[in-house]
């Protein structure tokens, strides 16, 4: 039943191509987006119960490295996306043991997530090599000469590609929860002192939830640098970046594999309609959808505080 | 006697008060041993020394000869020091099965055979009806075996049990006696127990030790420990043994 489901959602997310135009597709990427930062934080959030409020700072690293490793060497961003990985493991690893060596856990944490994005917007607008605050631009091809390879393609290609990444990273989530990596991280989000009377190492645990959820959001960098092909440090790695990725898990069900794809599903269709519809009716109202993810956001959590997915998965008897 | 676990003049210090004062003594491979003592006696500042949850300010503590003062909860617990805790802690969000399996992890790689490890544990501790169900949501007893099945998961060579008779019915009481006895025997685990509950610590301990004000006050057999004068003013009062 569970993979009958699978097989028709699947399907049919492959044949949307076929009949959605240039906007449709240019919404569902944005989905499929978020639905990959989204999983990244749950990980990290969701599963080993790490917060972090700086996850824009592994998207951002996972943009401009491969970015510049295409602009200034050529590199194909299929394999700078690994240069990018490791830039943003790198940065998680140092944030996640500065953190769990001196013992600054929760809202101290999440503060040092956010102390350490902000210290790369502001080196990134500094950098010469970065092209500094005026930004990066990723020349376009003419389409029809584009080349997969190089990431460089139409709004089908990137459809393709963010379904790909979005269902992989979800594929990756699912196995990562059944597997020791999951009940180890539950235990430690859900009581530290007992998972380490069972033998736990707190430190490896965490850090290994760190640096897998970097990794993951490093590759929705690669999709930022690429698809939109122009990067500024005071958008990619403003707070607001990492605040919005954050949503689609909480509103979707933390902890739960398909709780940010629900999340991203429901609510950026929703945010874009707003913003089409404020513009349709001729209202000068910037920040509409910020107010609409707010209200949202307090929304669920009074009413399903655990998610939607909880909830919904129990109405249709899933697992 | 070959001590599996040696307590050498261990000490505690808390700003001002001291815990645990210059405590020793030594558990054989196999023994059941219970340490008894009135509320704020220092048993389970003593576990948490042992266990690694604390060091000791002084002294020096052995496991099968090697000192583990001083290390990590997790180090102590992959040299087989299980531990339950006398407020329980279950992971609240998991099943029942899934708690045991975080144990059943220590000593196995895949998730694949720790469940089928949980299975058996859950089978012993008589879980086989609640294993689906959020340790969140059990009662207190339920929680309290929990944490023994959860311990026990983890094979250890030495169990420390805190009170998990506490608030049990006087059947399930039996019932848990039983089960440790079994364990004991079969496995050869050694048990070390903090118990207030009477009944328990006779019909199991092999030896027991009492403490009073963090210090050592006796060590021998419950008979012989019941009849000390000094055990009687400080624990157990002057009424009848329960």
């Amino acid at each position: 039943m569970r993979w009958v489901a699978l097989a028709v959602l699947g399907a049919g997310l492959l044949a949307v191509p076929a009949v959605a135009g240039r906007y449709e597709l240019s919404v569902l990427i944005l989905v499929f987006q978020f639905v990959l930062m989204g999983q990244a934080w749950n990980v990290m959030m969701g599963y080993a119960g790490q917060l972090s409020l700086g996850h824009a700072l592994y998207v951002g690293l996972g943009a401009y490295v491969p970015a510049l490793l295409w602009l200034h060497l050529g590199v194909s961003p299929l394999i700078g996306v690994f240069a990018g990985m490791a830039a943003a493991m790198l940065a998680a690893g140092v944030i996640g043991w500065l953190g769990l060596r001196f013992g600054i856990e929760g809202v101290y944490f999440a503060l040092l997530t956010i102390a350490f994005a902000e210290i790369a917007r502001v080196a990134f607008d500094h950098l010469a090599i970065t092209g500094g605050a005026g930004g990066l631009f990723l020349p376009v091809t003419p389409e029809g000469r584009a080349s997969w390879w190089m990431l460089d393609g139409g709004p089908v290609f990137f459809y393709y590609l963010t379904l790909g990444l979005a269902a992989g990273a979800t594929g990756v989530v699912a196995w990562l929860a059944r597997s020791r990596f999951g009940f180890l991280w539950r235990a430690v989000r859900d009581d530290p002192v007992a998972a380490e009377a069972l033998g736990v190492n707190l430190f490896r645990a965490r850090m290994q939830a760190i640096l897998v959820s970097a990794a993951m959001a490093s590759v929705a960098g690669v999709v930022v640098a690429f698809y939109y092909r122009n990067l500024f440090p005071g958008q990619v790695f403003d707070m607001s970046r990492s605040l919005e990725l954050i949503l689609a898990p909480i509103i979707g069900g933390l902890g739960t594999v398909m709780g940010p794809v629900v999340g991203a599903a429901l609510l950026t269709p929703a945010g874009e309609a707003l913003a089409a519809l404020v513009q349709e009716l001729g209202l000068d109202a910037p920040g509409v959808k910020a107010v609409a993810y707010g209200l949202l956001l307090i929304a669920v959590i009074w009413v399903r505080p655990s998610g939607i997915w909880p909830w919904l998965a129990k109405r249709l008897g899933v697992s | 006697m070959s001590a599996l676990l040696a307590v050498e003049a261990v000490s505690r210090r808390f700003r001002g008060l001291l815990a645990v004062d210059a405590v020793s003594f030594e558990v054989a491979a196999g023994e059941i041993f219970a340490v008894i003592g009135p509320n704020g006696a220092g048993k389970t500042t003593l576990f948490n020394l042992i266990a690694g949850a604390l060091a000791p300010s002084a002294g020096a503590i052995r496991l099968a000869g090697e000192r583990i003062d001083g290390m990590r909860p997790d180090a102590i617990a992959a040299r087989g020091v299980g531990r339950t805790f006398q407020i329980v802690r279950p992971f609240p969000a998991m099943t029942v099965r899934e708690n045991i399996m975080v144990g059943s992890l220590m000593r196995t790689p895949t998730a694949r055979d720790a469940r089928v490890k949980a299975e058996a544990v859950m089978e012993r501790m008589g879980f086989a009806a609640l294993a689906d169900r959020p340790a969140g949501a059990l009662t207190l007893p339920d929680r309290k075996r929990l944490e023994v099945a959860r311990a026990l998961a983890t094979e250890p060579r030495l169990l420390l049990l805190d009170e998990v008779m506490a608030g049990l019915r006087p059947t399930e009481v039996d019932g848990m006696v039983g089960v440790l006895r079994e364990i004991n025997r079969e496995h050869g685990t050694t048990i070390v127990l903090i118990e207030h509950v009477m009944r328990a610590v006779m019909a199991l301990a092999g030896r027991v030790l009492v403490l009073h004000h963090g210090a050592r006050i006796a060590l021998g057999t419950p008979a012989e420990v019941v009849a000390e004068p000094e055990v009687v003013r400080s624990y157990l009062g002057t009424g009848p043994i329960h």
